[in-house]
């Protein structure tokens, strides 16, 4: 009898900004089949298009090219895949720097990117209101055109059919841009084990592995409360590999001789991060029910996971539309002991004296103390902060005016010389007024978004 | 009793637009049941009374002994537009914690539950 095949994806990145170290551990520390790398958030999308608008070569997670070469052995001699939504807002442009890193390192012949695109909708938003497709606030219900002229990225989230796709025409790396965090992990394990479309139960299972290690090592002891004493080794942290079976079943495990720790506790953390209604975890492949999953334990830094159900995939897509929406600055002091907290006190309310007096008034401001209140609020206590050797003061403002942002900016710093005593930490100088990009969630239908697949060598 | 629930669960939280998302996670599987019947949606809606700006809604999950909380208006508009230290709601999980709920005795005998020690 043959052993039951088994496929290993290994999460590699959770967001652009990730441990740099983490693939090259993956790729090294144990046998892995597949890396997954998550780059992008809500936020991504609108800087990488920001990029793009200044260099028409730009527009994707650089830090990608990096990983990759970082990984190039395991993928050009070992057959390890890659699957990573690194493209942005410009995944041609980002196959073309890894194609070229990897002929700068003499594998060029070694490496077959698929390239998957479609999901950019920036250059059809007019199309699509003129057809009648409003792009509605998800929240507020409001239709798209009254933001419209300060749109500046558009973008479906994508699933698992192009992904499959570019494994099929024998991609050995592929590049998305807007794919789901989940599709990354999810279509490596359809392709594998040939999951039907509808095959609800086992494209959930797939969507919920992917949800267990897309934030990297914050399912294996990373950013975990569950008795984080005696978590053991967190420099050397390892991080998740999804042990997949074709039945839908898998283990969450990591690779020997790392840090860190896979338990029923530290991965039910991370099942219920960023949840909503856990009876309706929305895909564009299928709908999956976190009140389904079973863990238990399968050894030391095992946990088995089965018994997922799904629920057929809506006939929408999630459109994730990013607007310029104003500016904010934010500002901070710190103060200390004696009295920490009364002197930053002081010193707001002698800042909001001055900017009243100099006619600023602002659509929103906010104060906070860190130290006493910046996290839990008033749930901290009435006595929260009042011994602390030290209180940060951190005032921010937002408004649709820069000019009166730029003018808030110069009024932090004078409040060393010219208000309460005590007061240290601000070799940063001015604050920096920063534009906000907003994002607008919206739905699309299906049948308007086209995915392609391009194979390049 | 009075029960805090930093000592019977531990939990994670995240964001979804304004939204915090609370995900509370009985310490031992047979603690889930109390927290499911004392830690209702009035209650932790009173309790983030003056935090957050909008309603609070709740899923149990018997499965993973979780239930989850979602905290409209809790973070000063959400994402880039708030000007919060923590923006991306990490540390409502332990702002949930704080929460004391009062268990009849007999049943916090029969479950074993620590007694908020420090409190009043």
């Amino acid at each position: 009898m043959t052993a039951k095949k088994i496929v290993r994806v290994a999460g590699a990145q959770g967001f652009w900004g990730d441990w740099l170290e983490a693939p090259r551990r993956q790729a090294e520390g144990g046998p892995v089949d597949y890396l997954m790398l998550d780059y992008l958030a809500e936020v991504t999308m609108s800087i990488l298009q920001k990029q793009k608008e200044r260099d028409p070569a730009a527009g994707y997670a650089k830090d990608f090219v990096g990983a990759m070469e970082s990984v190039l052995g395991g993928v050009a001699e070992r057959g390890i895949k890659v699957i990573a939504n690194a493209g942005g807002v410009n995944p041609e442009a980002c196959a073309a720097a890894v194609l070229e890193m990897a002929r700068a390192r003499g594998a060029g012949g070694k490496l077959r990117v698929g390239v998957v695109t479609g999901d950019n909708l920036l250059p059809r938003i007019d199309e699509l209101i003129t057809a009648g497709h409003e792009l509605k606030n998800m929240e507020t219900g409001e239709p798209l055109s009254i933001v419209r002229d300060r749109v500046i990225a558009a973008n479906a989230y994508i699933g698992s059919v192009p992904i499959v796709e570019a494994l099929a025409k024998g991609a050995n790396v592929v590049i998305t841009g807007r794919s789901t965090d989940t599709a990354l992990t999810m279509a490596p394990l359809r392709y594998e084990f040939g999951w039907g479309a509808t095959e609800w139960n086992k494209l959930a299972a797939g969507i919920i592995a992917g949800h267990i290690i897309e934030c990297g090592a914050q399912c294996s002891g990373g950013n975990c409360l569950y008795e984080w004493r005696s978590i053991e080794n967190l420099a050397d942290v390892g991080y998740p590999i999804v042990e997949a079976q074709a039945d839908g079943t898998f283990v969450v495990t990591k690779h020997p001789n790392t840090g860190g720790r896979v338990s029923v506790q530290t991965v039910t953390e991370q099942l219920v991060y960023e949840m909503g209604d856990p009876h309706a975890y929305i895909t564009p492949d299928v709908v999956a029910d976190f009140t389904s999953i079973h863990l238990e334990p399968d050894g030391t830094n095992r946990v088995r996971v089965f018994g997922i159900e799904g629920k057929p995939a809506t006939d929408k897509l999630k459109v994730s539309i990013a607007y310029r929406s104003g500016y904010k600055a934010i500002g901070s002091l710190v103060y200390a002991w004696p009295d920490a907290l009364e002197k930053a006190q002081l010193a707001d309310r002698v800042l909001r004296e001055r900017l009243d007096r100099l006619g600023l008034h602002f659509e929103h401001v906010l104060s906070e103390f860190v130290g006493a209140n910046a996290t839990h609020g008033p749930l901290a206590g009435a006595e929260a902060g009042r011994h602390a050797p030290e209180v940060q003061y951190r005032i921010g403002v937002r408004d649709a005016d820069r000019k009166k942002v730029e003018r808030f900016t110069r009024e932090i710093v004078p409040l060393v010389l010219n208000g309460p005593p005590s007061v240290t930490g601000f070799a940063g100088g001015r604050p920096k007024t920063e534009e906000i990009v907003a994002y607008w969630p919206a739905l699309v239908d299906k049948t308007v978004v086209e995915t392609r697949v391009t194979v390049l060598q | 009793m009075r029960v805090r629930l930093l000592d019977v669960a531990h939990a994670r939280s995240g964001d979804k637009g304004d939204t915090a998302n609370v995900g509370l996670i009985a310490l031992k599987p047979e603690w889930y049941d109390m927290l499911a019947k004392y830690v209702t949606r009035d209650r932790v809606a009173a309790h983030f009374t003056g935090v957050i700006t909008g309603a609070v809604e709740r899923y149990e999950l018997p499965n993973l002994k979780a239930l989850n909380f979602l905290l409209h208006g809790a973070l000063d508009g959400g994402g880039t537009l708030s000007l919060k230290t923590d923006a991306q709601g990490k540390v409502f999980s332990t702002a949930l914690l704080r929460m004391v709920v009062d268990i009849p005795d007999e049943e916090a005998a029969a479950l074993g539950l620590p007694r908020a020690m420090d409190l009043a």
